[in-house]
């Protein structure tokens, strides 16, 4: 409390570092909802190793990595609309924002198919099948399900996030000045990238 | 003339023609006043709710055997008392109604950062408590398993759990972007010269409330969310059936639900903080370490889940951490409790209603801190867990201490939000009532507890009725001590005398707007260039006589 006027941010109508930091905080909050089932996932893998050994290898890895290699692609496409509208280069924005749209639609699609699999193999909860399994089968598969399906969840809320932003585009609300929401965006949907880099070794690779 | 004063002053925050009208200018509000109005209202609905269901267990408990209802809504009724109590009463009373209102005055800003968010939130708010209540009556019969939800209960039973669990977990969203808004709110909007160390205590407390509800509450969601699903797809997470640890459940939940305590306690000792050297005219003693503490004790709290499981099943090491962790919390609590001490020591104390509020607080805080601590220590915990000397404690410290923290804001600043007085008398009658019923209530659980009376039964040995009685009776002198009060609150807000703008002295910013503040609050962005607790102009003055 020395005497001097610090001069801290005077209430302006537009501030994008709180935008930003808003955002932040707000993917903290993603990270710990995520960490909660890492935490359990490790708990259950620590008391069942050979059964989540065993399960893991009903997985299909190619189509996981193929996943990856789309996420990982889009988070690109993602990050190059933001700097295309930076350079004010408004089509080329717009097309990269399309190409992370497709890219998640593509992430789904897969997804969809992984899953329909599963269910054709007579793995879902609740089945007499999976119910037959050891307990660490289940947890596994239990664990599987909810990780990916909320994770599948968060891309949905990502591509509506990135639909809006289209519009805004298209609308002339973001522009190469005004391009915080594009950001935010943006890292909500690397978030998303994030968690799925960490989901794919945990259920696929981990053998 | 009236008419020009009236054409120069900016219409309050009241009285404003708003961008929309009728009911629209309060439900698509976005002025932080009107929400937190909004959220006044709300959450005093709910708050008769859990009054009324904790109101009719005391009287169940009046006799052994059946009094008035039946064990299963004995067991929905306190399910429900305890999660309208918690979710939807304390833990969003102090930060959104009195935050909302006051966080952004008294740091200088015209509104919170993310406006239309916290306008979300309230929805959010109101979303998650219609579903509270509605779960009574849908079919499959009120929830029954306790406000804990516990494991493998709470996927066994047939009543209402999913609405009941989606409930917290919106009101978890609500709460969320609460505190994301607040902590960017004190980050990035505080006026020139409000550096943090010359920011009001409130704040302060509001500040690390945020950053417990940001990093905690997507634990409880995450969990809660878990056993939803088990329910309707049978997927197995924390069922011991399907393989699952119902232990890991236990600690999930209180990885929340003790911080929680702390988004709970927080805000309440921030007012605390401002009461106390409002009304006894001294600078704060110790305003950096209450501010430290703050954070010590949101820190802290993070740590000390265990202390809820020692008779769970957990390694003998883990349990004296947590038991020492546990022990810790208390420093950066009991340094609140000398500092507000201190701050009266040689103060010229005006023995406002708020004032009394805040002085019940303190002593119902340390009661309520120290048996927290016998509970902490490994051996008492074994005689005392489950036994109603728990839900005294948690009583003393929630409702003692949280619930006499709201009582203070709302007799220290509806005033200011309303534009006019309650009736001093009567609120001290009120507060009489409330203090003397509360005690009553509450300080027989701790002996019939410490004899061994199990919390939570519907039934009891006739050697404890006598406790029973005497908490019951008290029960019924804190309700009528609590409608007083309620009443005269409300009366005073519609036809009280208009107050000034600074009707108790105070020297933070909220004080220096007009009373009701206007919409944008400051007229011009205020400069500020001392700490929040200045009263030398007492010093200079002593017998100023504050005028309403």
């Amino acid at each position: 409390m020395n005497g001097t006027i610090e001069v801290q941010a005077v209430p302006l109508h537009r501030d994008d570092e709180g935008s930003r930091m808003g955002m932040w905080l707000f993917l903290f909050t993603e990270l710990i909802l995520f960490g909660g089932m890492f935490i359990i996932y490790a708990v259950y893998r620590f008391s069942h190793p050979a059964e989540f050994h065993l399960a893991a290898q009903e997985l299909d890895t190619s189509v996981g990595m193929i996943n990856t290699i789309i996420l990982l692609t889009s988070s690109m496409t993602m990050a190059m609309a933001i700097t295309a509208i930076q350079k004010k280069d408004k089509i080329l924005s717009m097309a990269l924002v399309s190409a992370t749209l497709v890219l998640a639609f593509a992430f789904l699609v897969n997804k969809f198919f992984e899953w329909s699999t599963k269910f054709s193999h007579g793995i879902y909860p609740g089945s007499t099948e999976l119910m037959g399994k050891p307990p660490g089968e289940v947890l596994y598969f239990g664990l599987y399900f909810v990780m990916t399906g909320l994770h599948a969840l968060h891309v949905m809320i990502g591509m509506g996030l990135l639909a809006v932003n289209l519009a805004f585009i298209k609308r002339g609300i973001v522009t190469w000045d005004k391009s915080v929401k594009l950001e935010t965006a943006g890292l909500y949907w690397h978030l998303v990238d994030l968690i799925w880099i960490f989901l794919f070794p945990l259920f696929y690779l981990i053998h | 003339m009236a008419f020009e004063t009236a054409a120069v002053q900016e219409p309050d925050y009241l009285h404003v023609r708003p961008k929309h009208t009728g009911i629209g200018a309060w439900l698509l509000t976005t002025d932080h006043k009107r929400i937190g109005l909004m959220y006044l209202y709300t959450i005093l609905t709910f708050f008769a709710c859990g009054v009324f269901f904790g109101f009719m267990l005391r009287l169940e408990l009046l006799t052994p055997g059946r009094t008035v209802i039946d064990p299963q809504t004995y067991n929905s009724f306190f399910t429900l008392h305890g999660v309208i109590m918690i979710f939807l009463v304390v833990i969003p009373a102090v930060p959104s109604i009195f935050g909302n209102f006051f966080l952004p005055i008294m740091i200088g800003a015209k509104d919170v950062f993310f406006p239309r968010l916290n306008l979300l939130s309230w929805y959010l708010y109101v979303i998650g408590g219609t579903l509270a209540l509605v779960s009574l009556f849908l079919p499959g019969g009120p929830v029954d398993t306790g406000w804990t939800f516990y494991i493998p209960y709470s996927v066994r039973t047939t009543t209402n759990v999913v609405p009941a669990i989606s409930a917290v977990f919106i009101l978890g969203f609500s709460s969320i972007l609460t505190g994301v808004n607040f902590i960017t709110t004190i980050h990035r909007m505080r006026a020139p010269g409000m550096t943090w160390f010359r920011m009001p205590l409130f704040p302060w407390s509001l500040y690390a409330t945020a950053w417990v509800q940001v990093l905690a509450t997507p634990i409880i969601g995450i969990t809660l969310l878990l056993v939803g699903i088990e329910r309707i797809f049978k997927v197995g997470i924390f069922d011991p059936a399907l393989g699952g640890d119902p232990i890991l459940y236990q600690h999930l939940f209180w990885t929340y639900s003790h911080p929680a305590v702390y988004i709970i306690l927080l805000p309440a000792m921030g007012v605390i903080s401002e009461v106390i050297p409002v009304f006894a005219r001294r600078t704060i003693f110790g305003y950096k370490f209450i501010a430290y503490s703050s954070i010590a004790i949101a820190f802290f709290g993070s740590l000390v889940w265990g202390h809820h499981m020692f008779t769970a099943g957990m390694s003998d090491s883990s349990m004296f951490i947590f038991s020492f962790l546990s022990f810790l919390v208390s420093i950066p609590s009991a340094i609140k409790v000398f500092n507000w001490t201190a701050t009266l020591y040689k103060g010229s104390i005006a023995l406002e209603v708020p004032l009394l509020y805040a002085l019940a607080f303190v002593i119902h805080f340390s009661i309520g801190g120290f048996t927290g601590l016998m509970i902490g220590a490994l051996s008492i915990d074994i005689h005392l867990q489950d036994t109603a000397f728990i839900v005294g404690h948690f009583h003393y410290v929630m409702f003692g201490g949280t619930g006499f923290g709201i009582f203070a804001a709302a007799h220290y600043w509806l005033p200011k939000m309303f534009g006019r007085m309650y009736n001093k008398k009567t609120a001290i009658v009120a507060f009489a009532h409330i203090v003397i019923g509360f005690n009553l209530t509450y300080f027989p659980m701790f002996v019939m507890g410490y004899l061994g009376m199990p919390r939570r039964y519907y039934d009891y040995l006739p050697q404890f009725q006598i406790y029973h009685v005497i908490s019951t009776v008290g029960s019924w002198i804190l309700v009528a001590g609590l409608i007083m009060m309620v009443v005269n609150l409300i009366r005073g807000m519609i036809s009280g005398p208009r107050v000034g703008p600074d009707p108790w002295g105070g020297t933070t910013l909220e004080w220096t707007v007009p009373t009701p503040p206007p919409v944008e609050n400051f007229a011009d962005v205020p400069v500020v260039t001392t700490g929040a607790y200045d009263y030398s102009r007492y010093a200079e003055t002593t017998e100023k006589e504050v005028v309403l």
